[in-house]
């Protein structure tokens, strides 16, 4: 990781329109929060781990992030240049170097193409010239990076097992050997075993290649171990940020130490003897989220001032460690 | 006193592509009031374990060898009667609650109905009944809650409902098949805190299907490992999570990365998972296995009981596993 | 345990390598549906009875000794002693009340319905796929506009349309059946929109837009491949309706021109003398059932190959 910054997000919403149910079609349309104004910085060669329940709006900041979806308003400046003012075609020739995985491997991968077609897919659109013998080279060289044996090259998608078909959506979205890539719960759907082996093989990638990952997951332990800065999401809304070790052994946010307490650890003893923080009710609704700090409905530790005004993202003193709430600081 | 054994239970499989054997010579007890915990990887089989205690499999599914339930077998036994069994005695919730809530029926209405039917109650007492189970599961706003419809919960209210229904006849047996995989970190702590005080409120035995070994440790008295459609390993939890002696239990507990704790790389179980079609003669896992020795590929090691509740079945010496 | 896989990966690799490192050929969807297709007997079986009728139709002329059109008087003198099916008088099939060769005026009758059944499916689901899929792909308004013309359209009575088609075009039968194709797409469009619009949601057309691929292209090489199954099975199925149709419409007399014919028209025929010459009525209706029963088994056959999953 180095600090140079190679894209730079500053207050980025993404809303979506909703119709309500039984409505004429001129009544104006509830607007979703899914992404209510987060800011971020993402260096060379790091990973940035978004965790968030669901509904947080962490997978749609990611799409967002590579313009896969509009922004409402904001800025997503990739390289010195704002994404969200280019035209599709200037945003199309971008995707060379921002790439994504996908949750659900088998799903991601047509099935219908051969694995060599699947993985040749963006030299295909991005190189139409190259000869088919160097694409089919650069494809079984990929191949072999991720783990997956040259020969099955003519094989299909259905026969492959879910770790494999991962795989091979990693070599599809590195074949181009882009600088950022949105990797979006990856291994969620995976089996422990297997999940392990993908993360392995993706921080070895990492390092091979100076990618930057974006990392999204549900899982806080597997993002503590594939990241290097963690933000926690919540409603639409950056909660902390800070470095991962920082993050776990010091969390500062109520919503965060909340959600620390509630994962499982893998021993008996600590699993028995610890104190969960459980929170009270369900997440509301990002059509209508409370006024002030998003998360003062739930808040064991809410203040008056928590529903006047929402609490900035400020970076505390002598730590990388930035956090959103009115228990902390001024 | 044993609620629950399971003897040389198999589950066998007609598909297109040929029989696949989903469970292979199981055995195992639940006593009552206890929590077992049944670990495994996807096709390890254990749902179907579950689905065969319940007589709920798919109807191209076999099954043979014997589950008794507090001296009763299960297996043959007339749908009616099972029927009743189920009802009354042993219940299931389910991954996704909305799989076993009528959509078009008030939640209200579904717990009602459990009661009128089963337990002869009458209306009014079903319903006083009822809500007062809502709020053991700590549902807000019980007595409102019970005339909206599934829909209109939350994925963990909707389950907190399975579970005060599952409850409602005074179980002897819960049968949970992944109950907070679908759900939030924070409200699946919410609801295996309930769980686990349900079980010392109902005295409930807790049969627990899951991948999770973090839940596991957090409320199951013993765990079984199952691979391939069969039991690797036996034991108290304590004995499975800092005594493994199978590889793959301890490959599996080395995979998970821990919220607790920071390490370079992971340690891995290669391979792919078993290809129930296709499994090889002898041990299933002996293609991933890291002490593979000659005899694995020959005959499937037995499942040998230790001195302690610890069961295992392995060809490697015990040491050496303790080594991992 | 890393270490070991290595191992695993490197010794299978080294297996693979005695093996003259020969790429492992794959099995398409499509090759398993081929193989789960004629592994169900019925279908084969029905396939290959389809086959004989279409060659009976193409090349059954070839031994008749009667052109469909020619009027035998000695038969029709006596149409139900000497126009019986018979091989010395070389009517296999006997004569029609005009002393006419039923057998040739079967395989006639085979060619034109076989052509029509097959010609207005072919336009029905040429124009309902393109209609559909462009609807559903494009989405937003332009897909509510061109839904609420299918709409519009599938409101309008079918007998109506067939009728002034007639007029406008007087009894050409296989104009008439393009035309009656062109109305039918309405529900192909439907269903190959619907499919669309979900293959649309799918993660890997996500990921082809994620690798920047051109709508073009999506539509080609992911969304059409997807959607053609589900056509072949519609397709199988639109056949067998055509050619009932096309009887329909000549049992009723508004068909085919004599002396041209078709099943229809046949059947038509022997219904009117069917108490004193049964033959003239049983063999062009054995041929229209067997011919219905086995595109409808196809049907069956290939639904169950390309969706294994909706058994």
């Amino acid at each position: 990781m180095t600090n140079n910054r190679i894209m730079q997000v500053q207050d980025l919403k993404v809303h979506f329109d909703i119709q309500p149910e039984n409505s004429w079609p001129w009544t104006k349309p509830l607007s979703l929060k899914a992404v209510d104004g987060v800011s971020l910085d993402i260096f060379e060669g790091e990973t940035l781990g978004i965790v968030g329940e669901s509904g947080c709006g962490k997978s749609t900041l990611a799409r967002a992030l590579i313009g896969m979806l509009p922004a409402r308003e904001g800025k997503v400046a990739w390289l010195g240049q704002d994404l969200t003012q280019l035209d599709k075609r200037s945003m199309r020739a971008k995707r060379q170097e921002l790439q994504m995985i996908f949750q659900d491997p088998l799903a991601s991968l047509n099935p219908r193409m051969n694995i060599g077609d699947i993985i040749a897919e963006p030299l295909q659109t991005f190189f139409p010239n190259m000869p088919k013998a160097e694409r089919k080279q650069k494809v079984q060289d990929m191949m072999a990076k991720v783990g997956l044996l040259p020969n099955l090259i003519n094989r299909y998608p259905h026969e492959f097992s879910g770790g494999q078909c991962q795989r091979i959506g990693i070599a599809r979205a590195l074949i181009l050997e882009p600088k950022l890539v949105i990797c979006d719960e990856p291994v969620s759907a995976l089996d422990v075993s297997i999940q392990a082996q993908v993360i392995n093989l993706l921080m070895a990638l990492q390092k091979e290649m100076g990618l930057s990952l974006v990392f999204i997951a549900h899982d806080l332990s597997v993002v503590r171990h594939i990241s290097d800065r963690v933000m926690v999401m919540y409603l639409g809304n950056a909660m902390e940020v800070a470095e991962a070790n920082e993050l776990y052994t010091n969390p500062q946010h109520p919503y965060t130490k909340a959600l620390m307490s509630a994962v499982p650890i893998p021993d008996p003893m600590i699993e028995r003897n610890k104190t969960i923080e459980l929170l009270q009710g369900d997440l509301p609704s990002p059509i209508n989220p409370p006024s002030g700090c998003v998360f003062r409905t739930r808040c064991p530790q809410a203040l008056a001032k928590c529903a006047d005004y929402a609490p900035a993202l400020q970076t505390l003193p002598d730590a990388e460690h930035q956090i959103a709430c009115h228990l902390i600081g001024p | 006193m044993e609620l629950l054994k399971v003897s040389n239970l198999n589950v066998v499989f007609d598909t297109p592509d040929g029989v696949v054997t989903a469970v292979k010579n199981l055995s195992f007890s639940v006593a009552a009031g206890q929590t077992l915990g049944i670990v495994g990887e996807s096709g390890s089989g254990k749902s179907q374990t579950a689905f065969a205690i319940m007589g709920l499999l798919a109807s191209n599914g076999r099954v043979s060898g014997s589950v008794q339930f507090a001296g009763q077998e299960l297996v043959g036994m007339s749908p009616q009667q099972l029927n009743k069994i189920r009802a009354e005695q042993i219940a299931m919730i389910f991954q996704d609650p909305m799989t076993s809530l009528n959509p078009y029926l008030k939640v209200g209405e579904q717990l009602m109905e459990v009661l009128t039917h089963h337990k002869g109650m009458d209306k009014a007492a079903a319903r006083i009944h009822s809500i007062r189970m809502l709020e053991a599961v700590k549902m807000p706003e019980a007595s409102k809650r019970m005339s909206m419809y599934p829909h209109e919960f939350s994925g963990g209210m909707r389950q907190r409902v399975m579970i005060a229904m599952a409850l409602l006849c005074d179980p002897k047996l819960l049968i949970a098949d992944e109950p907070t995989t679908a759900l939030d970190v924070t409200v699946q702590a919410q609801i295996m805190t309930l769980l686990d005080e349900l079980k010392s409120e109902f005295d409930t035995a807790i049969m627990l299907i899951t991948h999770d070994l973090g839940v596991v440790a957090g409320v199951c008295d013993a765990v079984m490992v199952m691979y391939a459609g069969q039991t690797m390993e036996y034991g108290t939890t304590e004995e499975i999570f800092y005594q493994p002696s199978h590889p793959y239990t301890g490959g599996l507990l080395e995979s998970v990365p821990r919220l607790d704790t920071q390490s370079e790389t992971l340690a891995t179980i290669a391979g792919n998972p078993p290809n129930l079609l296709h499994l090889p003669t002898g041990c299933p896992f002996q293609e991933r296995c890291s002490l593979t020795q000659a005899v694995c590929s020959k005959t499937m090691p037995e499942l040998i009981q230790f001195a302690n509740s610890r069961q295992r079945a392995c060809h490697a010496a015990i040491e050496k596993v303790g080594v991992l | 345990m890393l270490f070991k896989s290595r191992q695993a990966v490197s010794q299978l690799a080294a297996a693979l390598a005695d093996n003259d490192n020969a790429v492992l050929e794959g099995r398409s969807l499509w090759q398993d549906a081929r193989r789960r297709f004629f592994h169900n007997k019925a279908a084969v079986v029905s396939l290959f009875i389809i086959g004989l009728i279409i060659l009976f139709a193409l090349g059954g002329s070839q031994f008749a000794q009667y052109s469909y059109e020619e009027i035998d008087w000695l038969a029709l003198s006596d149409p139900v002693s000497l126009g019986r099916p018979s091989i010395e008088t070389g009517h296999y099939f006997g004569t029609d009340k005009l002393g006419r060769d039923l057998y040739a005026r079967t395989v006639q009758g085979s060619q034109i319905s076989l052509l029509v059944g097959i010609l207005s499916s072919l336009v029905a689901i040429l124009i309902g796929t393109l209609y559909g899929a462009a609807s559903g792909f494009i989405g937003g308004r332009v897909d509510s506009f061109m839904m609420r013309i299918v709409e519009i359209l599938s409101a309008m009575p079918f007998m109506f349309f067939v009728i002034m088609l007639m007029v406008m075009f007087g009894r050409q039968i296989i104009l008439i059946f393009v035309a009656i194709g062109a109305v039918s797409w309405l529900d192909m469009a439907r269903i190959v929109r619907g499919q669309t619009l979900s293959l649309k949601n799918k993660e890997f057309i996500e990921a082809a837009n994620a690798c920047g691929v051109s709508q073009w292209r999506i539509l080609v090489r992911h969304i059409v491949p997807n959607v053609l199954g589900i056509v072949l099975v519609y397709a199988s199925l639109m056949i067998p309706g055509m050619i009932v149709f096309e009887s329909f419409i000549s049992f009723l007399g508004l068909g085919v021109q004599e002396p041209q014919t078709s099943w229809g028209a046949l059947i038509n025929e022997g219904v009117a003398t069917m108490e004193i010459a049964l033959w003239q009525l049983l063999f062009p209706l054995t041929f229209l059932v067997v011919t219905l029963f086995c595109f409808n088994f196809v049907g069956d056959g290939l639904r169950d190959a390309l969706d294994p999953k909706e058994r």
